[in-house]
């Protein structure tokens, strides 16, 4: 039954599309039965999902199951549909359909009463469906596929308050600020087929196993890295994820832990027979991830928007993950999207919990006293905080751990030393968010009342997750994590005591430095934002990287612009609508051979035969002669 | 020889005749049921047709094949007759009393259609073609009291006459030369004869008038007008379909000829035939004489499939005539639903759909957009298919031809979408197609899209089919 069950791996994917179709055609006048439809979608795909991964992981990793169909043939082109479950897809899935079932759940509550709540569904389940297939997929032609529907569904979602203008704009710069990545992902893909005539993985990895132009492979690898830069939100194209944080919260959470932002990581790892090969391709990766995870940790310092300050952190996250990919370690890499998903979907919808019961208010200066009102919201908040910040026996400690011994252990002591800052860093912007909003002496949480059970279940779920997750991949359970999701050549090293010293010793001192800043108020925060305001107004302004663009955008592509737009309106408008005025005439000038007469019509019979004949001749004449 | 190879023209035939008889001893209420009795038909016709897909057997010393060629057209004239009848049923009700025999009329044209499909020999398929012709010219008058149709049907009768009067004079020469009318043994007696250059000719003209290709197109638009939009619809895309399969059969088996290459005359014949389709079209304010001209263009596009003559082309030829019978029955199913409401086919009647029916005009705009060419459609991949094998046998200019005018077609298609989403409409009463005609709109909605996302099926069936060239 187990062993199975990967066959039929591909309804997992069909199956959130399936309600996708229905909810959009027919049950969109029915909001209940459409969310109904959904949630119950995504629950069998979870099923599936738990089946299919359990088969995987009591192989130890071994079981890997691939199949597919021929889509598109032609000479030079074969495209195939088809799915493809090892380990890395088994923990994707996994981690997809618990995050998007919980969050579906929760929506039931946090949606309520919403006009679009049967297009709300829909969307969710699109979203999910994407993922899914992305996880799933067996080449990169279809995984770029869904990646697109990926970015598809999250403008949707995004936007979905479309009326609110923030949010359209907001959709539009995801959608945008992609594209920019896609571009390059997708010339990757295009030079792979041309190169190696195939786009299948495992076809690819014995393809470039053999192949020894490093500077093709460095290019190829460097354009496909801007795949994962846009959507995983790396520097520079980072800038859409905080305004992502426009849709509603749980579509937040959705993105920030599951099915956006991990298809770039996701990428990665999928595609690392590719990066591997080429280490400078490797090192760039390295650098970009630890970049970001450094640069969006000193914005989340200053931000006072709950959401915003989540969102900072997911991308420092991000960094992490990005930067352990690039020092070799892969499958801590992988390691920390699971454990992150679960305490950052948590922290997300904690947060919507929050806004939810404050109606809408996101300013943590504007809550205060909200431990003692919402008792199951702050207390499954704290545990999502104490797991990103890396507390042991919690599942961001042990994944945190792991990265931070793969740049250590490879050797890159420069970024094994950003990530231990950076993890001082987390620990205290997060619990500057808690001691704020949740113990502050503010007055906004005096009237909130706890979330309905539709939506604090699931923050227990995830709470649990949040402790748990993490276990498969420390030295308690002999690391098996490492045995699902590996790959050729893949060194592991010893745990070492120290480093998890070292890393839990920064996290408490940063908790530690947050209450007193923030709780005991030791040092006066206004005064410090006084003395080094260039600084503060640096850091608050997310390094005015929006600024800058937005000149950019005026100046350079706006100035092309208006350029083109000329030379549109006066040259080729001219030519195309002269070219249409004359087509349109000689329509006008031919309908006029049709006159209704039937002598006519023979005529014309007879005369197109006498003129073939007449040519015919003429022409036979010159072959014969 | 096995009596079973020929069992979907033998049940086709007996459906007529059943419809007929039916009609007859039916009392007047009773003949409500001669809809479903055709549908159940023809069911079972594609049933025995599918079944007998991919068997290769020449029957009566080749006179007639049974192959996977035939069984290829059988399934698509069967599932055009098929939709013709769902989607036309509201429209036929409303014959009266004499709906009866519209119903046999278009069972015999499609038997006729079939023959012309599976025909070995030149006079077996002149009397398919006769069949077909000659139940479309009484279905083309079958509305006695509007000038327009009886107006068609008479023009139809003495053009087609004439058309056939040149068919027959071709294949009488052809035989002049070389003895024989079984098509597979022309090739063997060939020779080079200004009679068998002649005879070529006009069997040309004689299958360029079925198919309206330019200069032989003029009588389309007034018929397609004129008669009732179920038999226009039929004849679009049925009788033009049943011409092609003999076209090419007879053409590519039988007539190949070195010192003549037909092939150039074909190519011209396309290229004028997609210039002036698709700019005529650009003009047409009435939806049945714009589809009528767009059909003419369709025609060329189809043509430069056969004109190509290799894998590509032929796989084409076959592939776009299927999808074709998805996207234009669908357009005018649409049509036809919109003239049942309204009672007009002009384009003026379109305006505002897109509010009073969504699904309607979403799935005109499909189809549209499917015979325009536009990706992911099933239009899309068929012309791929049918310029990539023109620029493989050397005619890049003809392919060029092709996509520069599906560009132009892309305007007059998008008018009609204009009208029906940007329009505004005295009438805003939803109009509610029957049932009948609403599974018959999502089976050309399904299929059009379908066939443009995974064509490789139905690519793999026309591969097999075309295996006999």
């Amino acid at each position: 039954m187990m062993e199975t069950s990967v066959q039929y791996a591909w309804i997992i994917a069909i199956l959130p599309f399936i309600a996708f179709a229905l909810i959009g055609l027919f049950l969109h006048r029915w909001p209940r039965l459409s969310a109904a439809l959904s949630i119950l979608a995504i629950g069998i795909a979870f099923l599936i999902s738990l089946l299919v991964s359990l088969a995987v992981f009591s192989s130890e990793g071994n079981l890997v199951y691939e199949a597919a169909a021929r889509w598109l043939s032609m000479p030079g082109l074969q495209v195939d549909m088809g799915i493809l479950v090892d380990g890395l897809t088994a923990v994707m899935l996994i981690v997809v359909t618990t995050v998007a079932l919980l969050v579906q759940i929760y929506s039931l509550g946090y949606m309520h009463g919403d006009p679009g709540f049967a297009s709300y569904y829909a969307y969710q389940s699109f979203f999910a469906g994407s993922m899914l297939g992305l996880v799933l997929a067996n080449n990169f032609g279809q995984i770029f596929v869904f990646w697109e529907l990926v970015g598809l569904a999250s403008y949707l979602l995004i936007g979905f308050w479309f009326g609110r203008n923030s949010a359209k704009e907001a959709a539009k710069k995801a959608f945008i600020t992609n594209r920019v990545g896609d571009f390059g992902f997708l010339l990757s893909i295009l030079f792979l087929q041309i190169l190696f005539g195939t786009l299948n993985f495992n076809g690819l990895a014995g393809e470039i196993a053999g192949y020894t132009n490093t500077g093709i492979l460095i290019g190829i690898a460097i354009l496909m890295l801007a795949g994962p830069v846009g959507k995983s939100a790396q520097f520079p194209l980072h800038v859409w994820l905080p305004d992502a944080m426009e849709g509603p919260t749980p579509v937040s959470a959705l993105i920030h832990a599951a099915t956006m932002v991990a298809a770039g990581v996701y990428l990665i790892a999928r595609a690392y027979f590719i990066f591997s090969s080429t280490p400078q391709a490797l090192l760039a990766i390295a650098v970009i991830g630890g970049f970001t995870a450094l640069f969006a940790a000193t914005i989340a310092i200053v931000q006072n928007d709950i959401k915003r300050i989540l969102a900072y952190s997911t991308l420092s996250q991000l960094g992490y993950m990005v930067m352990a990919m690039g020092v070799g370690a892969m499958t801590a890499g992988m390691f920390h999207l699971m454990t992150h998903a679960f305490f950052k979907s948590l922290l997300f919808l904690g947060a919507g919990s929050v806004i939810h019961a404050l109606h809408d208010e996101q300013d943590i200066w504007k809550m205060g006293r909200l431990a003692g009102k919402m008792p199951v919201t702050t207390w499954t908040f704290v545990i999502g905080a104490l797991a990103l910040s890396g507390i042991p026996p919690l599942s961001g400690f042990w994944s945190k751990d792991e990265i931070l011994l793969g740049a250590y252990a490879s050797g890159h002591i420069g970024l094994y030393i950003l990530g231990t800052i950076v993890a001082f860093l987390t620990a205290f912007y997060m619990f500057r968010l808690i001691f704020v909003a949740f113990f502050g002496s503010g007055e906004g949480g005096l009237k909130a009342h706890e979330s309905p059970a539709v939506m604090s279940v699931p923050l227990v779920i995830l709470a649990v997750m949040a402790i748990i997750a993490g276990f498969v991949g420390s030295p308690l359970m002999n690391n098996v994590f490492a045995h699902w999701v590996s790959y050729p050549g893949a060194v592991h090293h010893n745990p070492s005591l120290g480093i998890m010293a070292v890393s839990s010793l920064v996290a408490v001192a940063g908790i530690i430095l947050a209450w007193a800043v923030y709780q005991k108020k030791m040092v006066d925060v206004a005064a410090v934002k006084t003395r080094f305001n260039g600084l503060y107004q640096l850091l608050y302004h997310k390094y005015y990287i929006d600024e800058i663009y937005q000149w950019l955008i005026d100046h350079l592509i706006d100035g092309t612009a208006k350029v083109l737009f000329w030379f549109d309106v006066y040259v080729i408008n001219g030519l195309v609508n002269g070219i249409a005025a004359l087509t349109g005439m000689a329509g006008q000038v031919l309908r006029y051979t049709e006159n209704g007469q039937v002598q006519t019509y023979a005529m014309y019979m007879f005369a197109g035969i006498i003129v073939i004949i007449g040519l015919v001749m003429m022409a036979g004449f010159a072959i014969v002669l | 020889m096995q009596i079973s190879m020929l069992a979907p023209e033998i049940e086709i035939a007996l459906l007529g005749l059943l419809l007929l008889v039916l009609g007859l001893l039916l009392p007047h209420k009773g003949r409500g049921i001669m809809g479903t009795v055709t549908f159940l038909g023809l069911v079972i016709a594609l049933l025995l047709s599918a079944a007998g897909f991919g068997q290769e057997e020449a029957l009566f010393n080749g006179v007639y094949q049974a192959d996977s060629y035939g069984s290829f057209f059988k399934l698509l004239f069967i599932l055009a007759g098929l939709l013709v009848v769902l989607s036309g049923s509201a429209y036929i009700q409303r014959l009266g009393r004499r709906a009866n025999e519209f119903y046999s009329f278009l069972v015999f044209a499609l038997l006729g259609m079939v023959v012309m499909a599976a025909a070995g020999e030149l006079i077996t398929l002149y009397i398919g073609l006769e069949l077909m012709t000659i139940s479309f010219y009484i279905l083309t008058a079958y509305l006695l009291n509007n000038e327009l149709s009886v107006e068609a049907g008479l023009k139809y009768l003495i053009l087609g006459a004439i058309s056939s009067a040149v068919l027959l004079f071709g294949i009488s020469l052809v035989y002049a030369v070389s003895g024989t009318t079984v098509i597979s043994e022309i090739a063997g007696h060939m020779q080079f004869q200004p009679a068998m250059v002649a005879g070529i000719i006009l069997m040309i003209a004689g299958f360029a008038f079925k198919l309206s290709l330019v200069p032989f197109h003029m009588w389309a638009p007034d018929i397609y007008q004129g008669a009732p939009i179920p038999v226009t619809a039929f004849l679009a895309v049925g009788s033009k379909a049943a011409a092609f399969a003999a076209f090419v059969r007879v053409f590519m088996l039988a007539l190949p000829l070195p010192q003549f290459e037909w092939g150039l005359v074909l190519a011209v014949l396309a290229a004028c035939t997609i210039i002036l389709g698709n700019l005529v079209a650009l003009v047409q304010t009435d939806i049945k004489r714009l589809l009528a001209y767009s059909s003419i263009a369709q025609a060329g596009y189809i043509l430069v499939g056969m004109v190509a003559g290799n894998e590509y082309g032929l796989k084409g030829v076959l592939f776009y005539a299927m999808l074709y019978v998805f996207s234009n029955l669908g357009a005018f199913a649409v049509a036809t639903a919109v003239e049942v409401e309204t009672g007009s086919t002009s384009i003026e009647a379109f305006k505002a759909l897109g509010k009073r029916s969504p699904m309607l005009a979403a799935i005109m705009t499909v189809c549209l957009l499917s015979l325009a060419g536009i990706p992911p459609l099933a239009g899309f991949v068929g012309k791929f298919y049918l310029f990539s094998g023109a620029i493989g046998a050397g005619y890049l200019w003809l392919a060029f031809v092709g996509l520069l005018m599906s560009m132009v077609s892309v305007y007059y298609y998008l008018m009609v979408a204009k009208a029906m989403y940007i329009g505004t409409n005295d009438d805003m009463t939803p109009i509610k197609p029957d049932t009948s005609t609403r599974v018959a709109l999502w089976i050309c909605l399904a299929a059009t899209v379908l066939i443009g996302v995974y064509p490789a099926p139905l690519s793999a069936l026309a591969q097999t089919a075309i295996q006999l060239f």
